[in-house]
């Protein structure tokens, strides 16, 4: 009984403060709604400019399975849109490192395609390929594709003087160093990549639905503004957010029982 | 002894010299012109022995250490590992290879990193395997714990293990308890020693410091701090087993003496 006394003494501690660091930002958002909703009342700040938080509250539930239906597009595009162009860049990247020839003839082209705003490519891109899904994956692809290609160059190129040598004394081939070294020595670069290619992914879908798409929550969001329905375009906005958070959140479980070997620490990131 | 002409590397022990060089001269290209890391050196390493090569910072210890490995080629001079050129004796896995940094691949559990090399080349027929060789450098019950759940030591004692799991007869070590602090390093040398005897591998150990120099090896070899050469090939007069205590006795101090007064 006595033996068990030191794990029984760290664990409420633990326990408290994962609580807390969840417990203080809730109650600074509670705290900042309640503001907002007294400052709306008190000072008759009008619904067009900022919407009470109640009536927000109330437009959420009210319109839940419009935005619903709304955000299934949106979330098809971005996921799509993040498999494509996180995969080409990956794969791409493997192909730099096997082929300098490659790299040289082909990283140009992969810059130029990130010095083109996505905001004026889109245009082009619904006009081609009219108001459906493929724009809209397209040009969550492309937004995705450019930091994750560079991220992943970097981490093939992060391997230490040292583990070259170990592998050289091994008489390990290109190959071995590449799926043995290379490999692993790339995954932090592409999980810091992937999060933020999540909410990319998000903005690059909303985007080209602003542009021409009859459903999503980037049309919801051009509707509500021309009706003037600022409610709606809040619970849009809510909605948009809440998912990209929950594709953040997804990433980020992923990278941690992919990388369980790392403490985790910050990887530094080319965007 | 020391020609080329067998491709083959030596496995019986005692026949040849584990390691021989002669007028081996390493320059660098740089931007200021040539750089002579060390010039002529020559040196002989019985099989089965320990050598330490002793020498401040930038004295190109490590470089010499790299051309034993074929991880640098010499501008000049001979080298014959187990009486076959470095290439060979790399290929022919008869040389293991210990790191400042433990250098363990951090997505790999210490048994996994042992057995590393194996992966890449197959295991050597009669040797070790890798949980036996954790239990020879007092690492058993850890086979399962990654990098970063080991301490400095411990990490440097699983880098032994992946560089003698190939059975190499030439065991060469950059500074490898360098960056230990002074205890973990007074014990590590204790191990290090009985591993060594256990092994039968000879060790090329190179090192900043006089009385781990002293302590470990049959023979110090000494290097100018500027370009240069050999200073003074110096035989330990010190009997094995030795034990920690030796490291007060008289003949050590004077050794240890000796040695400082050459690194000037």
């Amino acid at each position: 009984m006595t033996t068990e006394r030191p794990p029984e003494r760290t664990r409420p501690k633990r326990k408290r403060t994962g609580m807390r660091k969840w417990l203080d930002p809730l109650i600074v958002v509670a705290l900042l709604l309640g503001l907002w909703e007294f400052a709306s009342v008190r000072f008759g700040i009008p619904e067009y400019v900022a919407p009470r938080p109640s009536v927000i509250a109330e437009c959420l539930a009210e319109e839940s399975g419009v935005l619903l239906r709304n955000l299934v597009p949106t979330a098809q595009a971005s996921l799509l849109g993040f498999a494509i162009g996180n995969g080409s860049a990956i794969l791409l990247a493997i192909g730099f490192v096997h082929s300098k020839r490659l790299e040289r003839s082909v990283y140009p082209l992969a810059v130029m395609s990130k010095t083109i705003p996505t905001v004026a490519i889109s245009p082009l891109l619904v006009m081609i390929f009219g108001s459906g899904l493929t724009p809209k994956v397209l040009i969550a692809a492309l937004i995705c594709f450019f930091p994750t290609l560079v991220n992943m160059l970097k981490g093939f190129e992060s391997v230490t003087a040292n583990e070259v040598e170990l592998f050289r004394i091994m008489s390990a081939s290109r190959r071995e160093v590449f799926l043995k070294l290379r490999l692993y020595k790339s995954l932090p670069y592409l999980f810091a990549a992937l999060r933020i290619a999540t909410t990319n992914a998000v903005i690059g879908a909303i985007v080209a639905e602003w542009i021409g798409s009859a459903d999503g929550i980037g049309a919801l969001i051009v509707q509500a503004s021309f009706n003037f329905d600022a409610p709606l375009l809040y619970a849009s906005m809510l909605v948009a957010g809440g998912y990209a958070l929950l594709f953040f959140g997804a990433v980020g479980v992923v990278e941690r029982i992919v990388l369980r070997w790392k403490p985790m620490g910050a990887v530094a990131v080319a965007a | 002894m020391t020609q080329l002409e067998h491709s083959e590397v030596a496995t019986d022990p005692g026949t040849r010299p584990a390691l021989s060089l002669s007028g081996v001269t390493v320059e660098f290209e740089s931007d200021r012109g040539t750089v002579c890391a060390f010039r002529d050196v020559d040196l002989t390493l019985r099989d089965g022995g320990f050598l330490s090569i002793l020498g401040p910072s930038g004295c190109g210890k490590s470089t010499l250490l790299r051309v034993i490995a074929d991880l640098v080629q010499p501008t000049a001079g001979t080298v014959s590992v187990l009486g076959s050129s470095p290439g060979a004796a790399r290929t022919a896995r008869a040389i293991g290879f210990v790191f400042q940094d433990a250098s363990l691949l951090p997505w790999r559990t210490a048994l996994q990193n042992v057995a590393l090399p194996l992966e890449i080349r197959g295991a050597p027929r009669g040797g070790r395997t890798p949980a036996e060789l954790l239990e020879l450098v007092g690492l058993a019950g850890r086979e399962n714990a990654f990098p970063h759940e080991l301490s400095g030591g411990m990490r440097q004692r699983v880098a032994i293990a992946r560089a003698l799991v190939t059975g190499p007869r030439l065991l060469l070590m950059d500074e490898p308890f360098g960056a230990l602090d002074e205890i973990t390093r007074e014990r590590l040398n204790q191990e290090l020693l009985r591993i060594w005897q256990d092994t039968g591998t000879s060790v090329v150990f190179v090192t900043h410091s006089v009385p781990e120099a002293v302590y470990l090896s049959e023979q110090v070899l000494v290097l100018h701090a500027g370009p240069g050469g050999v200073r003074a090939l110096r035989d330990i007069p010190l009997g094995y087993p030795r034990d920690p205590a030796i490291r007060d006795s008289p003949e050590f101090v004077a050794v240890a003496a000796e040695l400082r007064a050459m690194l000037g």
